[in-house]
């Protein structure tokens, strides 16, 4: 990041001509962040050609996304790619979003760090107000065009259009063009358009795939997708609300470290540490302020900016021995479990869905919320590693998988439990799409191009918790559609051969036919009491296999709780009473079931 | 058994089931258990007696195919026995083609669910209209057979002495059969090669004898024509195998004391009276014969007859007989008498056998 200032120039004096400090400090002058991100451009995910052209479109769509939901508009994407030359594209993004006003543009759009969501503490894609200015960096490098932007704010007002250039050694945008626009032709919303050096492939990793798990994540939104080969594709809308908008939030006391406490002491306008504590922070009221100034042995009513570093100290410290209640939830914005299911139906054909999402969770003093869906089952394949997709903030994971939390949460599942197979500390193989999604405030990632998810403790605990939820529905699943295929044969068994053995006494004791209906009758009763009490027997056998699963899981949560969580108490006689509802919930639906079988027979 | 009290029980058993179903009962078939684990030497008759283990199938959804099928082949044989029919077990295999879903896939099937039915009514397959593939065996010598000519109906007599080189074949139902002989013994062979070498060369004329061939392990038909034999002309029989356990513990033994199988029938299918000239683990060492070093197979046969061979418990002499074998770890075959010459076995061995009951096994 930035060095400090430089060193001032000093007057030649021979003495001093010979220190090597003076020398050196004639070199020593300011980097600008964008000469930085000029020379190293893999930290934001431009390392090679293929990745860029992903996150250029990605950080574009990020945008798009983050500025309709804030005004509360259904998103409606249009994601162009042409190739203009040999490795030369043109990528171009258009939402119907709220527009930007002309005055920002070119801040937004040719200013690294420039952005509203770094100093707000709420769920957004974005944070740090890079990407964007970052790909219209890239796009200057490689191709020397400027980016071109188009935006309109309302229908009754005029669009505005833009050419812009970085400067990078001041990091401040220069207008090559700017007019307004009388033939816009949307009434809000903003076009990106940008030349880049880039390549394009499909698979693994390709912008055809982010798109399609920006539409699992996103079922909200409808993407309209023209690929370099001009197909055309439509990820439509299957949900017509926006999710809840997330609230802003004030940092909770946990999540603080010192450098940021004794910045935000310096800054305090606040008259008193009492009213600093209880107005910059959530959760914390009057008497909970008393009570960390008692521990930090500081008065109440002294000047928060007349705090030194050993009095922060001392206040953190207390902040950390005080019991306080974990932030507020609302800052957070989950897709929600069903909505997540229907994102995973509508891209990815399978005969199984299931989906859940935990409740808030806080690492740090950030909450967070982790939701799992599965896809089980139909065309997917059956002898290849189970497909894992990775969410934050509703943003695809293409890269990074195996430093991810999420994969450290697949692999440390026990899946055999659940009827997957599973070789010790691999992905599990088998007909199964998982999707994993964290929300937070501030989602950890290991770099800064947000490739993978730090493994946090607390956040490896709720995606295991929710794996396993999941995990119970699929293996319930797989264990009825075992049973129905049981039944099934069975049934066929008593159609093939029943008739035999009424027509075998019939012909040894010469039946008229009316008595060998009447026989074949009798053996279908009997055989129909026989089959239910088999099966009744099945069931039994299951609910205790049942009960060895949820002993296996059982141990993943032990595990944990010697990990240093309190929360596992309640969790086991939660799952206990879960298990019993499925298991009354089974035997009805058994029922059911052997009354359609009886039905069916009937018939014929 | 006539026909019409087989009849009569296949229709009883039919009724019985009826009944239980009609009143929704759960109908079973029950059968003594086929095997080794389930005979009982009787050391008086001298055979196997099958135990008091039993089977039952009740019909449920996962015996409902066995169920069907046993049905299906009991109302086969109730139509060959009221005919007077018979359908050789290849035959009711390819019957059963008819039934759909029920038919078998395999003859061995088709032979297990007879097999059954066999036991379930303790008779022999014969007195249910079924007839094996395979046939008896070889005979020629000193007999005369007295057969029903099928076309005409008339008796018919087979001179055995006339065969040539070739020999009368015992059929596979031997019950109507006469008998007509000034024979002194009857001797049974092992292999058809030893056999040959005896007829060839009239041992039988030499020795006043009847010569049958058993071609392994005897069939149904071949104990039981033995037997006949033996018990209406006041026969004794001899048995000449090769010197292994397998000529010891399933060719003789199934002979004289019948099988596990069979276990249900083999009052009828033995021959007690039979005794064993050789090839004995003493005849190894007293002819000096050219010898094979026993098998893995031969050997673990012999400890199986140890454990669980009530024949093999009930004769001491056999016990120590099979011990002197696995100690020499050596087998020989009637072949190897050729070693001392090819007639050696007629002029020297089986005379010396014939007046030395000291060196037979009982």
């Amino acid at each position: 990041m930035p060095k400090p200032a430089s060193a001032e120039k000093q007057e030649n004096e021979n003495p001093e001509d010979e220190i090597i400090a003076y020398e050196l400090a004639r070199k020593q002058r300011e980097i600008s962040i964008a000469e930085f991100f000029e020379k190293n451009r893999h930290l934001l995910g431009f390392d090679n050609k293929r990745k860029a052209l992903l996150t250029a479109i990605k950080e574009a769509v990020d945008n798009s996304l983050d500025a309709c939901e804030e005004a509360g508009i259904l998103p409606e994407i249009k994601v162009e790619v042409v190739e203009m030359g040999e490795e030369r594209f043109r990528v171009s993004i258009t939402d119907n979003g709220p527009g930007i006003v002309k005055e920002q543009i070119p801040n937004i759009f040719a200013k690294l760090l420039y952005g509203s969501k770094f100093h707000s503490l709420k769920q957004a894609r974005g944070q740090q107000g890079i990407g964007i200015s970052a790909a219209v960096l890239y796009g200057q490098l490689t191709t020397g065009k400027p980016a071109r932007i188009l935006s309109r704010i309302s229908p009754t007002k005029p669009a505005y259009y833009y050419e812009l250039h970085i400067n990078t050694s001041t990091n401040s945008p220069e207008i090559v063009k700017e007019e307004e626009r009388a033939d816009c032709e949307f009434e809000h919303g903003t076009r990106v358009e940008i030349d880049l050096e880039a390549s394009y492939q499909k698979g693994d990793q390709s912008v055809d795939e982010y798109l399609k798990q920006t539409a699992i994540i996103n079922p909200h939104a409808t993407i309209i997708y023209i690929t370099p080969k001009a197909e055309q594709f439509i990820f439509a809308r299957v949900v017509n609300e926006l999710p809840p908008p997330a609230k802003e939030i004030k940092p909770h006391p946990y999540g603080v470290e010192l450098g940021y406490l004794m910045k935000m002491l310096r800054n305090a306008e606040e008259k008193t540490l009492q009213s600093f504590l209880t107005n910059e922070f959530s959760r914390v009221g009057a008497s909970t302020a008393k009570e960390i100034c008692e521990r930090a042995a500081l008065l109440p009513n002294t000047k928060p900016s007349s705090l030194d570093r050993t009095a922060a100290e001392k206040l953190l410290r207390a902040i950390r021995e005080t019991k306080i209640l974990s932030p507020p939830t609302d800052c957070l914005s989950p897709i929600g479990a069903k909505n997540l299911e229907n994102g995973l139906r509508k891209e990815i054909n399978a005969e199984f869905y299931t989906s859940t999402s935990r409740p808030p969770s806080v690492y740090r003093g950030n909450p967070f919320i982790v939701e799992c869906a599965f896809a089980y089952g139909g065309d997917l394949p059956a002898d290849k590693p189970v497909t894992l997709l990775r969410f934050a903030n509703r943003v695809p994971l293409l890269y990074q998988q195996g430093a991810c939390a999420t994969t450290k949460a697949v692999v440390s599942t026990n899946w055999r439990a659940y009827g997957i197979s599973q070789s010790q500390g691999a992905m599990p193989v088998g007909p199964l799409v998982i999707a994993l999604h964290l929300a937070s405030v501030w989602a950890p990632f290991t770099s800064e191009a947000k490739e993978a998810i730090a493994h946090y403790p607390e956040i490896l605990r709720e995606m295991k918790l929710a794996l396993q939820e999941c995990g119970r529905e699929l293996a319930r699943y797989i264990g009825k559609k075992h049973r129905v295929h049981d039944e099934l044969k069975k049934k066929s068994y008593i159609e093939k051969y029943l008739p035999h053995i009424a027509l075998a006494i019939s012909e040894i004791l010469g039946l008229s036919e009316e008595q060998e209906k009447e026989l074949e009758e009798a053996i279908k009763d009997i055989l129909e009491k026989s089959r239910h009490i088999e099966s009744l027997q099945d069931e039994g056998a299951e609910a205790e296999i049942e009960g060895e699963r949820l002993g296996i899981s059982g141990n993943v949560e032990d595990e944990l709780e010697s990990e240093g969580f309190e929360e596992n108490e309640d969790e086991t006689p939660k799952t206990s009473k879960r298990r019993k509802r499925a298991s009354a919930l089974n035997s009805e639906e058994s029922d059911a079931e052997s009354d359609y079988l009886k039905g069916g027979s009937d018939e014929e | 058994m006539k026909n019409e009290e087989m009849l009569a029980r296949i229709k009883s058993l039919s009724e019985e089931l009826y009944r239980k179903i009609i009143s929704r009962d759960k109908p079973q078939l029950s059968m003594p258990v086929r095997a080794l684990s389930n005979v009982i030497y009787n050391p008086k008759e001298g055979y196997f007696e099958i135990g008091n283990q039993k089977k039952t199938r009740t019909l449920t959804v996962n015996t409902s195919k066995t169920f069907a099928q046993t049905l299906r082949m009991l109302a086969l044989s109730k139509n060959l026995v009221e005919t007077d029919d018979i359908a050789t077990k290849r035959e009711a295999y390819y019957v059963s083609k008819n039934w759909g879903e029920a038919r078998f896939t395999e003859q061995p099937e088709s032979d297990m669910i007879m097999d059954d039915i066999e036991a379930m009514f303790m008779v022999n397959r014969e007195q249910l209209g079924f007839i094996p593939e395979e046939k008896g065996g070889d005979v020629a010598g000193k007999l005369t057979v007295i057969d029903i000519d099928p076309e005409t109906g008339k008796e018919i007599k087979i001179d055995c002495t006339r065969m040539g080189t070739g020999a009368y074949s015992i059929p596979s139902s031997v019950e109507h059969l006469k008998f007509e002989t000034k024979a002194d013994f009857i001797l049974a062979i092992e292999t058809a090669g030893m056999y040959q070498r005896l007829v060839k060369h009239a041992y039988w004329k030499k020795s006043n004898s009847i010569l049958i061939s058993l071609g392994g392990v005897p069939t149904r038909a071949c104990r039981r024509f033995i037997r006949r034999l033996s018990d209406e002309m006041k026969l004794p029989v001899y048995v000449f195998t090769d010197g292994d356990p397998y000529g010891y513990l399933n060719i003789y033994r199934t002979l004289k004391v019948g099988s596990g199988n069979a276990a249900h029938i083999n009052k009828f299918f033995c021959v007690p009276q039979a005794k064993y000239w050789g090839i004995t683990p003493q005849d190894i060492i007293d002819y000096k014969l050219p010898t094979h070093p026993l098998k893995e197979v031969d050997i673990k046969r012999v400890k199986d007859g140890f454990k669980n061979d009530p024949f093999v418990k009930a004769y001491p002499e056999w016990q120590k007989a099979l011990r002197q074998l696995v100690e020499m770890k050596k087998r020989a075959e009637q072949q190897a008498l050729a070693q001392h010459g090819l007639n050696f076995v007629i002029t020297d061995y089986l005379p010396e056998k014939l007046s030395n009951q000291k060196t037979w096994l009982p």
